[in-house]
């Protein structure tokens, strides 16, 4: 479903990503693991078109999206929880989710007043926030909602960028079990920049790790016992 | 009594004048954080698209429509800024996003070209654009305190456009994308919205709002290629003491202006009028640098 080529991405001058390939396949999960600063988000960006590449090519769905910008790739289908939430604080929790509509591929609902229900039931508590501006939620309110406008547009790829990252650990327990659910409801592939091995361990379909710009170990959650895995995430 | 009305209407007269230069410096530079030195340029392409209304009404038409100008005006000024404008963004100012200085010497360059483009094509004369017949005279409150009705329609307009920009701003699909854009672009874009659409759509509107000033102003006096240079530093006094990024900011900033700028005056001289008005704002920007309505959230707190 999406197909990473020997990407080569980097900001200014400097070269982060060399030569990195990655895949996921319809309702899998991927997660893509590594320390600080190895560019995971920077491949994450280069996947929305943030970033341009410099070498190489993203597939999306079997087209070649390298030279699309970052809305038509979204409107192609790929949901984003960028790391740091992102939320647009100005502007209300019901209006962050309207824009998070304007992805969705049914008009219907794109033009629709009503936010779609089952488009929120995952996060039951949003509701009750609609007219507060979304600056003025906590962390962990601020990140259910970027899931939440992430989730609306009904993407078939969900890219999550570190999604429990500084957050309490009931809201972490909360988005873990929304990820699972996602992943048992089957029809959303995700991509998860995640640190905690115990929890991809639980999710996780494919893994790959990164270290200096490039994937350096990939597998299967059986193969996830293999020393060289500890070797990579170890500080 | 008379006195305190009539100088009350004068601020309020004086404040709409400067709300509605500033609208749309509001938009291009509050929201879009474009120091856009062409906006004066703007509001003189309005003028002229006035008084260009204004012959072809003379010329073409009998003229017991004359009078109707003036509504066609405002729409044909709004048209040609907003085509200018959307034409600007697309050619110039797309390129120098997040690049203060650059767009600041750029768009300061094309407002020297748009007067030049003036001067050769209307002459270097200022030139009269006539009022139409229903806006000569005033409201007579009581004796010796009248109210023109020109004054009046420009405070209605103001409040019009002002409506207008909030529902399109606050309470439409569009205006909740822009806001969107504005305030996270990268965001913005990766849930599908088009920024560049949006960037350019927001600059033409804002572009547009400043024909209509312009197209007001034709009421007030006779109007020429440099008009937009007086007006200019007033508009960005506006919004900078307003609070850049908010519709509310701008409203209030040029109530102060216009209503401490009547007082002042009043009370000392002209001159010293708007020394005391410039001191006045450079004191509070000393206490608020961010005007008097900061945009402020939990997380640049």
């Amino acid at each position: 479903m999406l197909s990473v080529h020997q990407l080569e991405a980097g900001y200014g001058e400097s070269v982060i990503l060399r030569d990195v390939s990655l895949t996921v396949e319809p309702g899998q999960v991927v997660c893509l693991m590594g320390r600080n600063g190895v560019g995971k988000t920077t491949l994450i960006k280069s996947i929305m078109g943030l970033l341009r590449a410099r070498k190489g090519s993203v597939f999306f769905k079997g087209k070649d999206v390298t030279k699309r910008a970052p809305g038509e790739r979204a409107k192609s289908g790929i949901g984003y929880v960028p790391q740091g939430r992102e939320i647009f604080s100005q502007l209300s929790v019901y209006e962050n989710l309207r824009i998070g509509l304007e992805a969705n591929p049914d008009s219907t609902k794109r033009r629709s007043k009503v936010i779609p229900p089952e488009a929120i039931e995952k996060f039951p508590i949003l509701p009750t926030f609609y007219k507060r501006r979304g600056g003025d939620l906590s962390g962990g309110q601020q990140q259910q909602l970027a899931f939440a406008r992430a989730l609306i547009s009904d993407p078939e790829l969900l890219v999550l960028d570190e999604p429990t990252e500084g957050i309490q650990p009931s809201i972490v327990d909360d988005i873990q079990d929304v990820i699972r659910s996602i992943h048992d409801e089957g029809k959303t592939a995700i991509l998860l920049v995640e640190q905690s091995l115990d929890f991809v361990r639980s999710v996780g379909d494919r893994f790959y790790i990164m270290e200096k710009g490039s994937i350096v170990w990939q597998g299967g959650r059986e193969d996830l016992d293999d020393p060289a895995v500890m070797k990579h995430l170890t500080i | 009594m008379e006195v305190w009305v009539s100088q009350v209407f004068n601020g309020l007269s004086v404040s709409s004048i400067l709300l509605l230069i500033a609208l749309g410096l509001a938009i291009t530079f509050g929201l879009m954080r474009v120091i856009n030195m062409a906006h004066g340029e703007f509001i003189m392409i309005g003028a002229y698209g006035a008084y260009m209304t204004q012959q072809i009404f003379k010329s073409y038409l009998p003229k017991s429509l004359f009078d109707a100008y003036f509504p066609v005006a405002i729409v044909i000024s709004f048209v040609i800024a907003f085509a200018i404008g959307y034409l600007l963004e697309v050619t110039l100012i797309r390129f120098l996003y997040g690049r203060p200085l650059d767009s600041l010497l750029a768009t300061w360059g094309v407002g020297l070209m748009l007067q030049q483009l003036a001067r050769s094509i209307f002459g270097a004369p200022n030139v009269a654009v006539a009022s139409p017949s229903w806006l000569d005279g005033g409201l007579t409150l009581f004796s010796g305190t009248v109210l023109p009705y020109k004054r009046l329609f420009i405070i209605a307009l103001v409040a019009s456009c002002l409506f207008a920009m909030y529902l399109y701003i606050y309470r439409s699909n569009a205006g909740r994308r822009m806001r969107a854009v504005m305030q996270n672009r990268d965001m913005a874009a990766c849930l599908g919205i088009s920024t560049r659409r949006v960037d350019a759509f927001t600059f033409a509107i804002g572009s547009g709002i400043a024909g209509i000033a312009g197209c007001a102003l034709t009421l007030i006096g006779p109007i020429g290629p440099s008009i937009g240079t007086y007006y200019i530093v007033d508009a960005f006094m506006v919004v900078v003491l307003g609070g850049v990024g908010k519709l509310v900011g701008t409203v209030a900033g040029a109530l102060g202006i216009g209503v401490f700028n009547t007082l002042f005056e009043w009370w000392t001289d002209a001159s010293l009028g708007k020394v005391l008005v410039f001191l006045c704002i450079v004191a509070f920007l000393q206490w608020k640098p961010m005007g008097m309505f900061a945009v402020r959230t939990r997380s640049l707190d």
